[in-house]
């Protein structure tokens, strides 16, 4: 098949290329995911605290990503930043501040759901023992919040993974750029290769993404109980 | 920072034929969404030979890779082999392609959650499978499934904001435009997130109303 | 609940079931005739369960015959679907459809299995409620009704397909002891007007009133059959004597 197309692929400089950029697009899946870690686990234990202002404040806040497309948000502050902070930001931070509040709520909300989500009597029949505060959190709660937590984060990396891919709107140079960078320089001796780059960026995307799920599915299942 | 009224007047009917393309999609894709998502949950929920497989990998391949990923192989990998398809289409395909799986997910999960007792129940009055499947098995399935079935509505909808990559005169690629054009930031800004909410406050409204009610008429045993 | 009552309308011959190697029902011969109540008592994991569902085609026998009215059931002539209309079957767990009201859920089996008349059933499904004492609450979901009135109602979901047989699999069981009489109290009626019944139950006192004949089961097999006085005065086997000695405190 000398004409199918196929050898773009097998090109060793256009493989680096494409290596670079979808490094470069982890790069910032993975900066998001351990800050939004972080800072998820301070905001999901403070919306369990029982004050309403604070409750309402954290709801407020997810619902805005909840409802409000990511990309809009980062339109919101790629080009609104000149205007609010008097500075460029370029797309590489732009990527990294959203899909971090993003990510901040929906791990926050994962903590909420799972702390409230264990039954009162583990509380009481662990006070009844006589541990104190923090030996309840240390031995009872955290260990048990653990497992139920462990699943969704996981794929909540899945998620941001594939949200990732969004930075191409934001001018971030990425694999799909690189893509379209090697198949207009080949447009002429090579007509088949955007089927062939477009169809391997969508399977290095599943490669990355599935064995993570399935990860997360696997465990979700050994810990239920 | 005072807005500049006249401009926002003046981009307006922009703005609406974008939001009206947008519902466009998203109507048409959420349904087909639904339609795919209804087959696919019944052959994995009746383990269909052959086909239960096939699904599985489809399932799979969808969730796992992004929207803008599937759109830009729909686009403009497709042609390559003779597959022509108009940018819109491509984008109710790809929100299809995407939607499809979320749905049969969230349906599987629904129809494993009607218990066995409901099946046995409804084949010792002498139902067939068709109608076991019409009468007991799939009512119950829905209202168990509807509100993971209203959070992916919602997704959906918001998915389609990444369709302007494929050259479609959406609310994002307006909103580029006009910015790169006239430089009204904020204004532009400002419409694309009003355009957004009336799009997805409704809907989110809706599911919350809808969910009471099914909260409401929760099947105690 | 037709005319001739003495000839036999349910027979089963050599059963046998299965699960993996284990038999769980092993060789039952056993016939019903019209208008008998026939009531099957044995310890739990007996396969008294098993046996009714058997009979309804809800589990598959590997050997053996099930002829209800004559004619082998699961045979090309007469499918499943077709002998259920003829059993009615009310099961431990008293479920209804949770999604229909008290009505609909009556109505489903007569109108889309047996294309009645919509119109011609209600009345009957409406005579049945009065009698079971749940008329009023004919247009109410099963969430609203409490554990035997649900059961009652399920009662007359099964009749209303109007069947030569009933099978009633442990339906009090699962039941709050105040509620099991109510229902205890629709079935003795069932009886008294010549239903055809299999019964199986733990409420030995309502066997005794209840039961033409006892059909006591262990391990798979019909170990005794007599009628209710006999076999509660003096059973024949050492197994029946052990088991009932069970349901005494001394």
């Amino acid at each position: 098949m000398p004409n199918s197309g196929f050898n773009v692929l097998l090109s060793v400089n256009n493989l680096r290329r494409l290596a670079l950029g979808l490094c470069g697009t982890l790069e910032i899946a993975m900066i998001s995911v351990v800050i939004s870690v972080v800072l998820g686990v301070f905001y999901g234990l403070l919306m369990t605290k029982k004050n309403r202002f604070i409750y309402v404040l954290c709801r407020v806040y997810l619902d805005a990503f909840r409802i409000v497309p990511i990309l809009v948000w980062l339109f919101l502050l790629f080009f609104g930043s000149a205007i609010v902070f008097h500075t460029d930001l370029d797309g590489v931070t732009v990527s990294v501040i959203i899909f971090s509040m993003w990510g901040t709520a929906e791990m926050g909300d994962i903590v909420r759901g799972t702390v409230s989500s264990i039954p009162t009597h583990q509380w009481q029949s662990a006070q009844a023992l006589g541990l104190t505060q923090w030996q309840v959190h240390r031995f009872v709660i955290i260990p048990q919040a653990l497992r139920r937590i462990a699943p969704s984060a996981i794929n909540l990396i899945t998620r941001m993974v594939k949200t990732t891919s969004l930075v191409v709107f934001v001018g971030v140079t990425e694999i799909l750029r690189v893509g379209k960078q090697i198949i207009e320089f080949n447009m002429m001796k090579n007509p088949m290769a955007s089927f062939w780059i477009y169809g391997f960026i969508f399977f290095v995307y599943f490669l990355i993404c599935y064995p993570i799920s399935k990860f997360s599915k696997k465990l979700e299942k050994k810990w239920s109980y | 920072m005072s807005l500049n009224w006249d401009f926002i007047v003046e981009v307006i009917p922009i703005y609406r034929s974008a939001i009206i393309l947008t519902i466009r999609i998203a109507i048409i894709g959420v349904v087909l969404s639904i339609i795919v998502g209804a087959v696919c949950s019944l052959i994995n929920y009746y383990k269909v030979r052959g086909l239960n497989l096939l699904v599985r990998a489809y399932i799979e391949l969808s969730r796992n890779t992004p929207l803008v990923i599937q759109l830009f192989f729909l686009y403009y990998g497709l042609p390559k082999l003779g597959i022509m398809l108009s940018n819109e289409a491509c984008a109710i395909l790809g929100l299809t392609f995407l939607g499809g799986s979320y749905m049969a997910e969230s349906l599987r999960s629904g129809l494993e959650a009607v218990s066995r007792v409901q099946v046995e129940l409804g084949l010792s009055i002498g139902l067939n499978t068709f109608q076991l499947i019409r009468f007991v098995i799939f009512p119950q399935a829905m209202s168990i499934a509807m509100p993971a079935l209203g959070a992916n509505c919602i997704f959906l909808i918001k998915e389609t904001s990444v369709v302007s990559i494929i050259a479609l005169r959406d609310l994002m690629s307006v909103t580029k435009e006009l910015i790169g054009m006239y430089y009204n930031t904020t204004e532009s800004l400002m419409l694309l997130v009003v355009c957004y909410l009336l799009l997805l406050l409704p809907v989110s409204f809706l599911l919350i109303f809808v969910e009471r009610r099914l909260r409401y008429a929760e099947f105690g045993v | 609940m037709s005319s001739k009552t003495g000839e036999v309308i349910l027979e089963i011959e050599g059963l046998k079931k299965y699960y993996d190697q284990k038999a769980v029902l092993d060789g039952i011969n056993l016939s019903i005739k019209r208008g008998e109540v026939a009531v099957v008592i044995g310890p739990s994991g007996c396969g008294k369960t098993t046996l009714l569902k058997c009979v309804n085609g809800l589990e598959a026998h590997q050997e053996g015959s099930i002829r209800v009215d004559g004619k082998e059931v699961g045979s090309d002539d007469f499918s499943w679907i077709a002998a259920r209309q003829k059993i009615g079957m009310v099961f431990q767990s008293y479920d209804l459809f949770p999604h229909m009201t008290v009505i609909d859920n009556i109505l489903l089996g007569p109108v889309q299995v047996q294309r009645r008349d919509r119109a011609e059933v209600t009345l009957q499904a409406d005579a049945l409620l009065e009698r079971v004492g749940l008329a009023d609450r004919r247009g109410d979901y099963p969430r609203q009704l409490s554990g035997g009135q649900k059961q009652r109602i399920a009662i007359v979901r099964a009749l209303c397909m109007n069947p030569d047989i009933m099978l009633f699999d442990e339906v009090t069981a699962s039941l709050d002891p105040e509620m099991v009489r109510e229902v205890l109290d629709v079935m003795l009626g069932l009886a008294r007007q010549g239903m055809t019944m299999l019964i199986v139950t733990h409420e030995m006192e309502f066997a005794k009133a209840v039961a033409d004949r006892i059909i006591f089961m262990d391990g798979g097999v019909i170990a005794e059959e007599s009628d209710a006085k006999t076999f509660f005065k003096s059973p024949a086997t050492e197994r029946a004597r052990r088991f009932l000695n069970t349901f005494y405190f001394e």
